[in-house]
């Protein structure tokens, strides 16, 4: 640091509490070295709704309906998890086609959810033309969601016990048809996507984290094997369908022969399980059973029996982020003794901190998306620079990684 | 990495035999899901403080565990909090997820922090202190994670005692009424469908009961109907 004293030695840059690429505000202090970045540090918090307390205060059934509201992306993730641990405890067992539902449903909310991020991250980059043909692509999987829960966001599918709705023979057709769009698609995508050389310019070597960080760091889901940590609670845990079903987790080496760790791995990944996912809803279509898809339709049961529980349980699924996470106690009581959640970002927040370090400031918007897929605006970023503040806002900060897509594509 | 498979039944054997008296209750559960009902295992440990971080480290030498999130609870007399790791991840339903679960009593909330052994274990921890009121010994960054700074010292929201959030602190939504001095709604006959809505929601905190969860299901499906039609 003292051998920078001449040039101003380090500044650190707040950027936040609104930032782009995220759901959750979220405030981010860089400390900077000219145009790298030496540290980072960061504070959740800003959206904290306090939603395990609101929850220790109701009842199995009211809560359900609460975590769908916990995300607007992963819809049906936290219902899924929680309803999973609510299950265990209580002993309920779900019918096998209701276990069919909800894989159907959990691998269209990766579906929509990896392309959103896939057009955030086309975005960051300066790419726009590819964030809209993304977007547009993605809006397939939405309308094939509301065609099947009724809603594009908040599904209000999963019960405990089962799911409210069942998907029906003559819906299959619209199914199909979905698939075979992204079938046709993806060859496109993943050229669009992979081959481009200013993406790879941006993306590779930057960002990096390896196997023994994400670990180490406790991260999760496609960040995670990224870095080549094979790991998926699809595939590690077999939940609701997935046990039946034929797949692998996708490693970055399985397309590139190799694993770096960096943001281009990490596109590669979610890329695939757009790939992996159309697949899988296909083998739930073929394979699926007949027979009730609730538990019991009576809700009240319902009710009784959570109420009558008495243990406690996890509920782990593989969010489109990541290991979702539901620690659930009951003791007897109408409303859990206590519940706790977990969602993949809560994990995966940690390693901004290695991958982050030594880019540059114009890498900022794409490394911190790499994480995650949600898309959000940098109200402000102030750099705060011996006595003199910069407001940098959303667009300055997007415009200087579009300057750097160009200047790379000049060089080049 | 080569791994040496063990059974749930074997984890607890071992750690039974190592920490002996220091273990209350371990468990072994199972649960099975889908048509082939895949077998999803876990180890439950519940385990006293005093050897709490050596079985951590017998659980590294076992396999390197994913710390999946410490949860917390307030027993009472006591906070519990239950370190959920897994082991075993990469190979297909082999995963096992074993719970270590740790009393403390509320006259000494002390932890000793295991974040040299698993970095990424300080996010979790630091939620654990501002929502649980516990210590984290040792810890490498204490501020508060997801309070804001203005949050009144020593309360605690997941605590159930006077420590926990006070009445003065909840705003009930619902009790704030339908905002006043708006232009009416254009659609008459929406605008009673929502004062029944409102009055619903105001009721929710206090009636629990089955009654009202029962509505959900009757209204979706006559809607089904149409879109299939």
């Amino acid at each position: 640091m003292s051998e920078n004293k001449k040039i101003g030695s380090t500044y650190s840059i707040p950027i936040g509490p609104v930032h782009p690429a995220l759901k959750e505000p979220i405030l981010f202090t860089f400390k900077m070295n000219g145009e790298l970045v030496e540290e980072v540090d960061f504070a959740p918090g800003e959206c904290h709704r306090g939603i395990e307390w609101m929850g220790m205060r109701r009842n199995p059934v009211q809560i359900v309906h609460l975590t769908d509201r916990i995300c607007g992306i992963c819809g049906v993730s936290h219902s899924l998890a929680f309803a999973r641990a609510v299950e265990q405890i209580a002993e309920i067992e779900v019918p096998e086609r209701a276990h069919y539902v909800r894989t159907i449903i959990a691998e269209y909310e990766r579906l929509q959810s990896h392309l959103l991020w896939a057009g955030v991250a086309a975005h960051e980059l300066g790419f726009d033309t590819l964030f809209f043909l993304a977007w547009r692509v993605r809006e397939e999987s939405m309308d094939v969601i509301e065609y099947l829960t009724g809603n594009r966001v908040n599904y209000g599918i999963v019960q405990v016990g089962g799911v409210r709705r069942d998907f029906t023979e003559d819906q299959f057709p619209r199914i199909e048809a979905s698939l075979k769009y992204y079938e046709d698609v993806a060859g496109k995508l993943l050229n669009l996507f992979l081959e481009d050389r200013t993406i790879q310019m941006r993306c590779k070597n930057t960002g990096v984290m390896s196997e023994k960080e994400a670990l180490e760091l406790c991260t999760v889901g496609p960040t995670a094997r990224a870095s080549g940590l094979a790991m998926d609670v699809r595939y590690d845990s077999p939940y609701a369908a997935y046990g039946d079903l034929d797949f692998t987790p996708v490693l970055p080496h399985q397309y590139l022969g190799l694993t770096n760790g960096d943001v281009y791995d990490r596109i590669v990944v979610r890329l695939l399980e757009v790939v992996q996912s159309v697949d899988l809803i296909r083998q739930c279509l073929e394979n699926m059973p007949s027979g009730e898809v609730l538990w019991e339709k009576k809700y009240p049961k319902i009710l009784a029996a959570c109420k009558k529980a008495t243990g406690e349980a996890v509920g782990r699924i593989e969010a489109p982020r990541g290991e979702c996470l539901h620690y659930v106690r009951m003791d007897g009581n109408t409303n859990p003794q206590c519940w706790k959640v977990k969602a993949s970002t809560y994990s995966n927040q940690m390693s901004w901190l290695n991958m982050l370090k030594g880019e540059q400031i114009a890498d900022i918007p794409i490394v911190v998306a790499s994480i995650d897929p949600c898309m959000s605006c940098t109200d402000r970023v102030a750099v705060v620079h011996g006595e003199r503040t910069d407001i940098l806002t959303k667009a300055d900060l997007h415009r200087l990684s579009v300057e750097k897509t160009r200047r790379l594509a000049q060089w080049s | 990495m080569t791994r040496t498979m063990r059974t749930p039944e074997e984890i607890a054997a071992l750690f039974t035999e190592k920490f002996g008296g220091e273990l209350g209750e371990v468990t072994v559960k199972e649960w099975a899901e889908g048509v082939k009902k895949t077998p999803i295992r876990s180890v439950w440990i519940r385990v006293s403080r005093d050897v709490f971080k050596d079985a951590v480290r017998c659980l590294v030498d076992i396999d390197y565990p994913h710390l999946g999130v410490i949860s917390g609870a307030d027993m009472g007399d006591e906070v519990e909090l239950l370190y959920h790791m897994m082991i075993y991840f990469g190979e297909r339903g082999q995963e096992i997820n074993v719970t270590l679960a740790v009393p403390l009593p509320k006259s000494d909330l002390r932890i000793p922090t295991i974040s040299d052994i698993i970095p990424g274990a300080v996010y979790s921890e630091r939620e654990k202190q501002e929502m649980l009121g516990i210590e984290v010994v040792d810890i490498p960054d204490s501020r508060r994670l997801f309070l804001p700074p203005d949050f009144p010292e020593n309360v605690y929201p997941w605590r159930k005692d006077e420590t926990g959030i006070r009445e003065d602190m909840i705003k009930e939504l619902w009790a704030v009424g339908r905002p006043t001095g708006r232009p009416a709604p254009p659609v008459a006959p929406k605008e009673e469908k929502k004062k029944e809505e409102s009055a619903t929601a105001g009721e929710t905190p206090e009636q629990t009961e089955p009654a009202e969860p029962q509505k959900p299901p009757a209204a979706p499906e006559p809607e089904e109907v149409k879109n299939d039609e």
